[in-house]
């Protein structure tokens, strides 16, 4: 018996070792994350990046800083995965309804805060306001789009239809807040400077756009954004009890993830029907407004420069017509007015959608078919289009679309 | 004055060296092998070493293991974990008083994964103070009897690496608090029965505040102030009946709630009172012929949230796990004359966001399930080496596709 037992033990422990690493899950295909860095950063780099993955998946709480009204509690939960956000997290922005200022940016607006912590009322939405639910944007990529120069995005635009084809493109020329520091060889227009985040392309550069998220999402004060949200349910003391809530280190870890993040893999992009949805997406002049190919100029991340990338958007603004009017808008954008999302990842947002699809800007459309039908004003000829299509046309346009 | 403060250190380290060396001053003292104990009696029923001119009993015990865990591909690789150690000493002060105490050094593997640090403190230390049977009194740092697994948590006891997560995060295992109440128990042929209640210290606002975003009780053990005050002045009430059937085994219900917020600051209303409810059923039996034991435990948190809270944190919860155990081998082996070969099998499942969301459609997920098929050997009844293999499935709050950790587990625990 004792030998039986030594055999035993021996064999047990030898095919344990042994099986360590197959006897784990394994890792996703690449092509299905969105959450790894491009490839050859170095060391030092890639330390950054782990710091910034830390803090984008930091969640807060009310004693490190949360709040004291927030829309939710980590970067991560909003942006599942660095892709598309859920329903669940889309956030409300209310007030303006022209072009020009918002009339509650004092009070309370752009953006509500409904959630609160323990022992404060959360913010309510003002009686008869009109507003917009925003679903999060997709994150993967975003330092690619930050390094595409302003000219290329300027050279798309074409505000008055110079050319007819019913699509426009307006460029969001927006008011930088005082410490935003504008993009290498950036555009100024007037003291403006090119918006490209955001559904209305309202922010200039990821940096502004982080800041911004840390304050209007978690209530997070920064060196930048030294006070806290009004709330005009509570109105507190404007200075936060603890300055900053996050450090600058940690900000620029986050920016620095955010702009490292590989851009989505289009996958079967050798398929028959792939090919041939393309060849209808391009039919349907959707690539007008969701431009393929992009390239971006120098960055001084070697990894983003000079990259040619497929984001499927222009980056400009366009008239979606009345039915995605909300009658809500930010800075010098129409209500009507919406940026042209980028399509790459599309066909992964299920798997961080509650295995279905929210499209548009707020999550209404539950399907890439319903998406479309939804296009109005310079969508409305492709939409046309689109509906007179063979359902095998139409079929291999979906595949196309969730192949990106 | 140096030099006699050496001398007398000496004396002191040379007396307990020879103290070490003498075998017979300390005796072990048997532990009821009759199972006739419910596990309210668990921290009584481990194995002391007595002292023959001292009622000072003392014991301990230790648990340590390797692992090699991934989760979607990644992998940290080879781990050596030293978990545990306690230290009981217990001591009979006169008769029907009694005092027992337990020193803990704990290291939680995910606690210093996040940068924390190796944690020492008093698991508990409480007098009893027999009046009756029927009627104890026990107070100072106990152990909150809600379901089994806190009050009966000792490694050596289990065939698993890992303690239950249902019993341990989300129940909040090993969960002791500062208090008093009573117990006791009553005995017939047929079995026994007993009953606990407790006022206690309780929990405070980070059980719906917290890292892990979402409703976790097990938070609160980072607030050592409740060990000098509640957070609120109310009471975190306890209780437990559990009955013993000598054939069919054991069964308790307990349960545990009170106020869980800070209301007031400075004589203030800083906050409505909101309340933690949580009813957990545990019982153990062993089939009497194929001598194979089942355990088990499953509780339901319930507990009320500020109004238009982030519903991450949920206002339900429920969870549990399922051990059975099967001796495959018992007899001498390498010379140990009551060793036991067991084949065991680990089911989990915690639910950490029960129902659906309020403003869009959808049930909220959140949820764990985890197998961890295992076997052990038992050198002796103190002395336990397990091999697990963990498969466990986490579900997000979006039923998103599920994220899988899996790996092996390999340690020993036992009592010294």
């Amino acid at each position: 018996m004792k030998s039986r037992c030594f055999y035993f033990f021996s064999i047990s422990l030898a095919l344990t070792y042994v099986s360590c690493y197959k006897m784990e899950p394994g890792a996703a295909l690449p092509d299905e994350v969105m959450d790894a860095p491009v490839e050859g950063l170095t060391t030092g780099q890639t330390q950054l990046f782990l710091r910034g993955a830390e803090e984008f998946d930091e969640v807060y709480t009310a004693a490190t800083g949360l709040g004291p009204t927030y829309v939710s509690n980590s970067c991560g939960s909003c942006h599942s995965g660095d892709n598309r956000g859920h329903l669940f997290t889309a956030l409300t922005r209310y007030g303006q309804t022209e072009p020009g200022a918002n009339p509650y940016a004092n009070t309370g607006g752009p953006q509500l805060q409904p959630f609160s912590i323990p022992g404060v009322q959360g913010e309510s939405l003002p009686a008869g306001v009109s507003h917009a639910k925003f679903m999060a944007p997709i994150v993967a990529g975003v330092g690619f789009l930050e390094a595409i120069p302003d000219a290329s995005i300027l050279a798309l635009a074409d505000p008055l239809d110079s050319d007819g084809d019913g699509i426009s493109g307006v460029a969001h020329w927006i008011a930088l807040p005082s410490w935003v520091v504008p993009n290498n060889n950036a555009v100024s227009n007037n003291g403006q400077y090119l918006g490209r985040f955001g559904r209305k392309a309202s922010t200039h550069n990821l940096h502004q756009q982080t800041i911004g998220a840390f304050h209007q999402d978690m209530g997070i004060s920064s060196s930048f954004i030294p006070f806290e949200l009004f709330n005009p349910n509570e109105p507190l003391t404007s200075i936060p009890t603890q300055s900053p809530e996050v450090s600058d280190g940690d900000v620029n870890a986050t920016v620095f993830y955010l702009q490292v993040l590989q851009t989505p893999f289009q996958r079967n992009k050798d398929h028959a029907d792939v090919i041939k949805g393309q060849a209808v997406f391009r039919a349907l002049g959707c690539q007008k407004c969701h431009v393929e190919t992009m390239t971006t100029g120098y960055s001084p991340i070697a990894q983003l420069s000079n990259q040619t990338i497929h984001p499927y958007t222009d980056l400009l603004l366009h008239d979606m017509g009345e039915a995605l009017n909300d009658h809500y808008t930010e800075g010098n954008a129409l209500a009507s007015e919406w940026k042209t999302p980028a399509l790459w990842g599309l066909g992964l947002a299920p798997a961080v959608q509650g295995n279905g699809y929210s499209l548009m800007h707020d999550g209404r459309a539950h399907s890439i078919e319903e998406a479309i039908e939804w296009h109005g004003g310079e969508g409305q000829q492709s939409k046309d289009l689109f509906d007179q299509l063979s359902l095998s046309d139409k079929q291999t346009l979906i595949q196309f679309l969730e192949s990106l | 004055m140096k030099t006699k403060i050496l001398i007398c250190t000496l004396g002191l380290l040379t007396s307990l060296a020879n103290a070490q060396a003498d075998t017979t001053l300390f005796k072990r003292q048997s532990v009821d092998s009759s199972k006739k104990n419910l596990n309210m009696d668990a921290v009584y029923n481990r194995p002391f070493l007595q002292s023959r001119s001292s009622k000072v009993a003392l014991g301990g015990y230790t648990e340590a293991n390797w692992q090699h865990l991934g989760s979607d591909g990644v992998s940290l690789g080879h781990q050596f974990q030293m978990r545990r150690m306690s230290i009981f000493l217990s001591s009979s002060i006169s008769r029907h008083i009694k005092f027992l105490t337990e020193i803990e050094f704990e290291n939680d593997p995910d606690e210093l994964l996040e940068g924390g640090s190796p944690e020492v403190g008093v698991e508990y230390a409480a007098m009893d103070m027999e009046l009756h049977p029927l009627l104890n009194l026990r107070g100072g740092i106990i152990l909150n009897p809600i379901g089994a697994f806190n009050q009966n948590h000792d490694g050596p006891k289990w065939e698993f690496v890992d303690r239950p997560i249902a019993a341990t995060q989300m129940l909040p295992a090993t969960w002791q608090n500062a208090g008093f109440g009573l117990y006791g128990k009553r005995y017939s042929k047929r079995g026994m029965l007993g009953y606990e209640i407790y006022a206690t210290g309780g929990f405070d606002n980070s059980i719906i505040d917290n890292e892990e975003g979402r409703t976790f009780l097990a938070a609160s053990h980072e607030n050592a102030a409740r060990f000098a005050t509640t957070s609120n002045g109310q009471p975190l009430i306890t209780a437990k009946i559990a009955g013993r059937q000598n054939q069919w085994g054991e069964m308790g219900v307990s349960y545990m709630g009170g106020v869980y917020n800070t209301t007031t600051q400075d004589g203030l209303v800083v906050d409505a009172p909101r309340k933690l409810q949580v009813l957990a059923i545990d019982w153990n039996s062993t089939i009497p012929h194929l001598k194979t034991t089942v355990v088990g435990e499953w509780a339901w948190i319930f507990l009320q949230l500020p109004h238009a809270y982030l519903e991450s944190y949920g206002n339900r919860q429920q969870g549990g796990f399922l051990d059975i155990i099967q001796p495959v081998y018992q007899g001498t082996v390498a010379g140990w004359r009551n060793a036991t070969l067991n084949l065991a099998l680990r089911s989990e499942y915690v639910d950490w966001n029960v129902g659906n969301f309020h403003d869009i459609k959808g049930t909220k997920g959140d949820e764990l399930v985890s197998f961890v098929p295992a076997v052990s050997f038992r050198p002796n009844p103190q002395t336990v080496l397990r091999l697990n293999y963990r498969y466990q499935k986490h579900q997000d709050l979006f039923r998103n596709n599920p994220s899988y950790t899996s790996g092996w587990q390999l340690g020993f625990a036992t009592y010294f």
